[in-house]
């Protein structure tokens, strides 16, 4: 992105892809934003910090990402009553990081909505917790929040409640519905339940703790955390891991891709009524997950990322029996695949349910999955890559409908993907020129840098950036889930739809509340 | 509809024999002595999620898959406090997740038992206390049976289950 215009230039930041940043007015933050998203940028994420100590105010920070790479805009607001612009005109999706900013820091964009996000009374409302004065006192009590959902009026409209706590093991959320007898007029989404203060706690941490935090932002997401954050880390340090090491961290991505798109599939399958799609597919995520305590030692793969490289290699036997299980896999899902494409009942429930448009998808600035299945042709794999993707040529898979019948095209297309990847990348483990180290030593932080890592997780792109403390601490690390981006576009794909259908079209998008609540 | 009983029979049966816990009892005979005895066959288990990670959620939700097939022992996860036996939850409880958590205890009804999962619900994991969350379930609602773990095991958590309710 080409910040001449503004009369800004921009400093390199270290970093897995290319990455400027610069410290900006507010009004060339609005500027910077228009030409981005005119440009064909769009928003990553935007969060605060309290740079008192440092006798620089408040910061927000935006991420935009464009097909040069990252560009970060840094702006200063010396008062903590000072508000910084609006960017919800430019990109809807920072309206809810702009709530959760203030939430957390403080600091307040000129919005109308000024709502809290992730605050639920779980403490009280003047106080923030990420700013560094902040001293929880062990006798605040949760309390209730009284939340200004909007209504609908009308005859024969009514609301239906959904949550914290839901039917089914999944993680808590609240869904305020307004229906006219089945049909949803709309939905308002109210999360923050399950925030833990990871952020504050990433503060605690040292930079080498923190890679255990970062793996558990969102469990089913362990692998795309743990790289995004070796990345950050690699890039303050100004290492590279070694080339074996990346491959393995590939393997690990796609193997998490492919466990979690195997139980998607079933789950979508069993919510359409088709029980043996669970069955099937259950089995065969339990198979890969069983391979990976095998051959990594942990069923979800956590902590086999470090930073500076893996923490462990692959033995010769687990590597052949990956490649085998990555052929037989194929078969079985290419033959589940038809399965479902030829059950009547099936695609009744997928087509034409849960639509989301490709215009809407895009301003909203919907990514990964949810947006190839609108049309969005966007994977960091392939455009902004890093070793071993260089080499790896991912074709991102997409679909045009939008529906569930869509997402279910896509995470179908890319089990196969990435199984064919698994076998590219167990050859390249193979070969005897790839030399054995997996991991290189990691050199000392300076105080007070920035680094960032950005890697394409199973939903979506992830985004870890760490800044440095002295002495090896962690001053601030803000992880960023694609579900920020993809919770509203549920909010527009479920209008018009069943209320029965929800529960469909919520596991079609399976969007994470732990990495969005923090 | 051939080629979907087709994969039915080649697939088989895929029910593998229940963990065996460290004294040499095999946990499915004592499942089915309990459950007969005590809860006419039925366990019904409300699951909350209490600011976990959604790890501990993945391997409960792998309990249902063929090869542990907990309905098979006559155990399911129901959609109400009302309906349940036990509770299991995850995570340290977030401030967030508190009263909601209460309130689902309170609502299910007597005799019943808590299973705190995972290594952050016993108060081990890495979500320390802090001003978001509480340091265990155990601060927040009595709990019975602890399962360590980050996440536990399918294996663990069927060990678990039976623990609460010898």
């Amino acid at each position: 992105m080409n910040l001449r215009p503004l009369g800004v230039a921009p400093e390199p930041v270290r970093a897995a892809m290319a990455t400027q940043r610069a410290q900006v007015s507010s009004g060339q933050l609005l500027t910077a934003c228009r030409l981005g998203w005119e440009g064909g940028a769009r928003l990553v994420a935007l969060w605060g910090s309290d740079e008192r100590d440092r006798q620089r105010g408040f910061r927000v920070r935006a991420v935009l990402e464009d097909r040069d790479g990252l560009t970060v805009l840094d702006h200063t607001l010396l008062r903590e009553d000072a508000r910084y612009p609006d960017l919800t005109p430019i990109f809807p999706a920072a309206a809810r990081m702009q709530r959760a900013t203030y939430d957390l820091v403080g600091i307040a964009a000129e919005a109308d909505d000024q709502r809290p996000w992730l605050w639920l009374a779980g403490w009280p409302i003047d106080r923030f917790p990420l700013r560094r004065d902040f001293e929880p006192d062990p006798r605040w009590e949760p309390g209730e929040e009284d939340y200004a959902f909007v209504r609908v009026e009308g005859e024969g409209v009514h609301e239906i409640p959904v949550g914290p706590v839901h039917a089914g093991i999944i993680e808590p959320g609240h869904f305020r519905f307004q229906v006219v007898g089945e049909k949803v007029l709309r939905l308002e989404e109210r999360l923050g339940y399950t925030h833990k203060g990871i952020e504050k706690r990433f503060e605690s941490l040292s930079i080498a703790d923190g890679a255990k935090l970062a793996g558990r932002v969102s469990g089913d997401s362990t692998v795309a955390y743990a790289w995004a954050y070796a990345q950050a880390v690699e890039s303050l340090a100004d290492v590279v891991p070694p080339p074996r090491a990346t491959w393995l961290r590939a393997l690990c991505l796609e193997r998490e891709r492919v466990a979690n798109h195997l139980g998607d599939l079933g789950a979508l399958g069993n919510d359409a009524g088709f029980a043996l799609g669970l069955a099937q597919f259950s089995r065969l995520r339990e198979d890969v997950l069983r391979r990976n305590e095998a051959a990594f030692g942990h069923r979800l793969l956590m902590d086999a990322v470090v930073p500076g490289g893996v923490a462990r290699t692959l033995d010769t036997a687990n590597a052949l029996a990956i490649r085998d299980d990555a052929i037989r896999l194929r078969n079985e899902v290419a033959e589940l695949r038809s399965l479902y494409d030829e059950h009547a009942g099936v695609q009744d429930r997928f087509r034409g349910c849960g639509v989301l448009a490709n215009d809407v998808a895009h301003k909203l600035g919907v990514v990964g999955l949810a947006g190839r299945a609108s049309g969005i042709d966007a994977d960091l794999r392939r455009d902004l890559p890093v070793a071993p993707y260089d080499a790896l040529a991912i074709e991102p898979a997409t679909a045009a409908t939008g529906d569930v019948a869509a997402r279910v095209a896509v995470r179908f297309d890319e089990v196969l993907g990435s199984l064919r990847a698994i076998e590219v990348i167990i050859d390249k483990l193979g070969d005897p020129s790839l030399p054995p180290a997996i991991d290189t030593p990691l050199k000392e932080v300076a105080d007070g840098s920035l680094g960032l890592g950005y890697v394409e997780g199973w939903r979506g792109p992830v985004l870890v950036a760490l800044e440095s403390g002295p002495g090896g601490s962690i001053r601030r690390c803000h992880p960023h889930d694609p579900s920020w981006q993809n919770w509203p576009a549920i909010e527009y794909a479920v209008i018009g739809n069943i209320v029965a259908d929800f529960p469909l079209i919520n596991k079609s998008f399976n969007l994470s509340y732990s990495g969005h609540d923090l | 509809m051939y080629a979907l009983l087709r994969r039915i029979v080649r697939t088989g049966i895929r029910t593998e024999p229940a963990p065996t816990p460290a004294d040499g009892d095999r946990i499915a005979d004592r499942l089915d002595h309990v459950i007969r005895h005590r809860l006419g066959r039925a366990l019904a288990i409300r699951y909350v999620d209490a600011g976990s990670c959604n790890a501990c959620e993945l391997e409960a939700q792998a309990l249902a898959n063929p090869y542990y097939n907990l309905e098979g022992y006559g155990i399911r996860f129901v959609a109400s406090p009302r309906h349940a036996d036990a509770l299991m939850v995850s995570g340290p409880v977030s401030k967030h997740m508190a009263i909601a958590l209460r309130r689902t205890y309170d609502a299910t009804p007597e005799p019943k038992f808590v299973i705190a999962v995972g290594d952050c619900a016993k108060g081990c994991g890495i979500l320390a206390a802090n001003y978001a969350t509480f340091s265990k379930v155990a601060d927040v609602i009595p709990v019975d049976v602890e399962v360590p773990g980050c996440p536990p095991s399918p294996s663990a958590l069927l060990s678990a289950i039976l623990a609460a309710v010898r």
